[in-house]
């Protein structure tokens, strides 16, 4: 039996060690959004481990990604009707990540061929939103650009073409902007590591961004018990309210 | 993390510069003491060229103007310049009214256009009024310079409001109308209320005097006791249907409020009545017209994005 077992790992060993790892770690794996937070920076870094140890002769090509929480969306644009601006057109997506940032060692365009990074989702460009209206490929593509570039405005959607730095082509890192308006959730670090256009290996790594503390309790309060927050901010309203009213009336008088 | 100023909003999930905030509020503040509206009218345009997001702007503003009215009503009401039984039905229709503006946002939010209505609804009340505060206060100016006394108008009700049916005494206000008129009246507040987060005096006061013809000592007071009433409402209506109540975005604007409302006090004191009519008609025709320039401009950004949370 353990002569079998033997054969077995010697049979495999070379099909396993055939392939590079990836061994990631990050700055932080939880983002706690206090009443301080104005956005922060993950840094995502680790190694390649290369079978035998032997770094091939070209630089590798490294991916990072970090995604958040998809949820659905809709996209509105607007147009001039009479005079002004309103939302004329819209068009609903299944699946947005509140936040996805890309950094790469080189272009995407130059890094990986179109299937694998539509496969794996790499870049601003290949993201499946899901689109739930049913519509013509340009009209989604428009509103597909639309939504990304005003993510990207907002720093919601960040793609650094040389954001991944190299060292002796073994160790890694990137840092990744995640601005104040972050959605909270679960979010994923998922490194790639890229070789004649495909994807050679892969690590995921979950990172959690929640809201801590007060500003947790403020908002759990504000959904779990919205009447009672509501009562709550009204009776906050009024005692200010009145105390000002007192504390000014004594001033003057 | 953040520069000290920075401050976290757990509702609006962004972070903001607090004195900025607090600073607005002063500015409202100041004005809204200097001369005795709410200022709501101002908080929630300011707080949506800041960028806090409309739906956020507007309930967080209800909910300032609640604790900005709340010390006025009460002086008011102590001097007894509180009409109780009109004010009554005034928020009942306040009640009725701002029910009724929670589904029409609503439904204006699935539509996608909340926010071309609230910059609209703004246009058309704030042009209207502030068009009419103009004329009057240039006309009252007119007549001084010419040495001539002020004409004084009989004060009548509205012929309309004289056709509703049913009518009561209102011993305070001193008007013999139907509760329906007062009642329609607060309704229309309370729909603006909740769809612009203002308490609403800047068409309340003009509504009581020349439509229901209220005694102008009660008029004030009365339309303070409507909107703290109301405005609480709406915060109430806003928190539990949307959560979009910022309760620390408020306490900020607040905390500003009730410091500038001071200064804006003792300011108007050394001011006479007619330039501070003329004053305030200027201010709400300037952010008629701001806003009404947002709404013409071509947007530097065409397209919008609304999931569950926004």
């Amino acid at each position: 039996m353990k002569a079998l077992l033997l054969l077995i790992a010697l049979l495999l060993a070379p099909a396993a060690l055939a392939q590079p790892r990836l061994v990631t770690d990050l700055s932080q794996s939880r983002i706690d959004i206090s009443y301080r937070f104005a956005g922060a920076e993950l840094l995502i870094f680790g190694a390649i481990q290369y079978p035998g140890g032997r770094a091939p002769a070209d630089p590798p090509g490294i991916a990072v990604v970090l995604r958040g929480p998809a949820e659905p969306a809709t996209v509105r644009k607007k147009a001039r009707v009479a005079g002004i601006w309103i939302n004329t057109q819209s068009m609903r997506f299944e699946s947005t990540p509140g936040y996805y940032a890309v950094a790469t060692t080189r272009p995407i365009g130059d890094l990986l061929d179109e299937r694998n990074a539509a496969i794996y989702e790499i870049g601003l460009g290949n993201l499946q939103l899901s689109p739930a209206t049913a519509a013509d490929p340009q009209f989604t593509s428009h509103f597909e650009q639309g939504l990304v570039s005003l993510r990207q405005r907002e720093g919601l959607f960040v793609e650094q073409p040389y954001g991944v730095q190299v060292t002796d082509k073994v160790l890694y890192r990137a840092r990744l902007p995640i601005p104040s308006a972050v959605p909270v959730g679960n979010y994923q670090a998922e490194i790639y590591l890229i070789g004649n256009g495909e994807v050679r290996a892969r690590s995921t790594t979950p990172v959690i961004i929640d809201k801590s503390g007060f500003e947790r309790g403020i908002y759990v309060f504000a959904h779990e018990h919205s009447f009672l927050y509501g009562l709550a901010a009204v009776a906050i309203a009024l005692g200010m309210g009145v105390l000002a009213g007192v504390l000014l009336r004594r001033r003057s008088a | 993390m953040g520069r000290p100023v920075d401050l976290y909003l757990p509702i609006a999930e962004m972070s903001v510069n607090a004195l900025v905030i607090v600073a607005l509020g002063g500015l409202v503040g100041f004005l809204s003491g200097m001369f005795g509206v709410g200022g709501g009218f101002l908080t929630t345009p300011l707080l949506i060229f800041y960028g806090i997001p409309p739906a956020i702007a507007v309930a967080s503003s209800a909910t300032q103007v609640t604790g900005s009215s709340v010390s006025g009503a009460l002086s008011y009401f102590r001097r007894g310049q509180v009409d109780l039984k009109m004010g009554a039905v005034l928020v009942a229709g306040g009640f009725i009214g701002s029910v009724a503006g929670s589904f029409l946002f609503h439904w204006l939010k699935s539509l996608g256009q909340v926010d071309v209505t609230i910059g609209l609804v703004y246009v058309l009340f704030l042009g209207g009024v502030g068009s009419l505060m103009l004329k009057e206060a240039l006309g009252t100016i007119r007549q001084m310079r010419s040495g001539e006394a002020p004409r004084r108008k009989a004060r009548r009700h509205h012929p309309l409001v004289a056709a509703l049916p049913m009518k009561m005494r209102f011993p305070r206000s001193g008007v013999y109308i139907s509760p329906l008129a007062p009642l329609l009246v607060g309704a229309g507040v309370g729909v603006l209320t909740v769809i612009m987060g203002v308490g609403g005096g800047f068409i309340m006061v003009p509504a009581m005097l020349y439509l229901l013809g209220m005694a102008a000592g009660v008029v004030v007071g009365t339309s303070l006791f409507q909107i703290v009433f109301v405005t609480a409402v709406a915060t109430l209506l806003h928190a539990s249907q949307s959560q979009t109540v910022d309760i620390l975005l408020a306490i900020l604007l607040l905390v500003g409020g009730v410091v500038g409302a001071q200064f804006g006090a003792r300011a108007a004191q050394n001011l006479p009545p007619e330039r501070l009519r003329l004053f305030l008609a200027l201010l709400v025709l300037a952010v008629a017209v701001r806003l009404a320039i947002g709404l013409a401009w071509t947007p530097k950004e065409l397209f919008s994005i609304q999931t569950a949370l926004s």
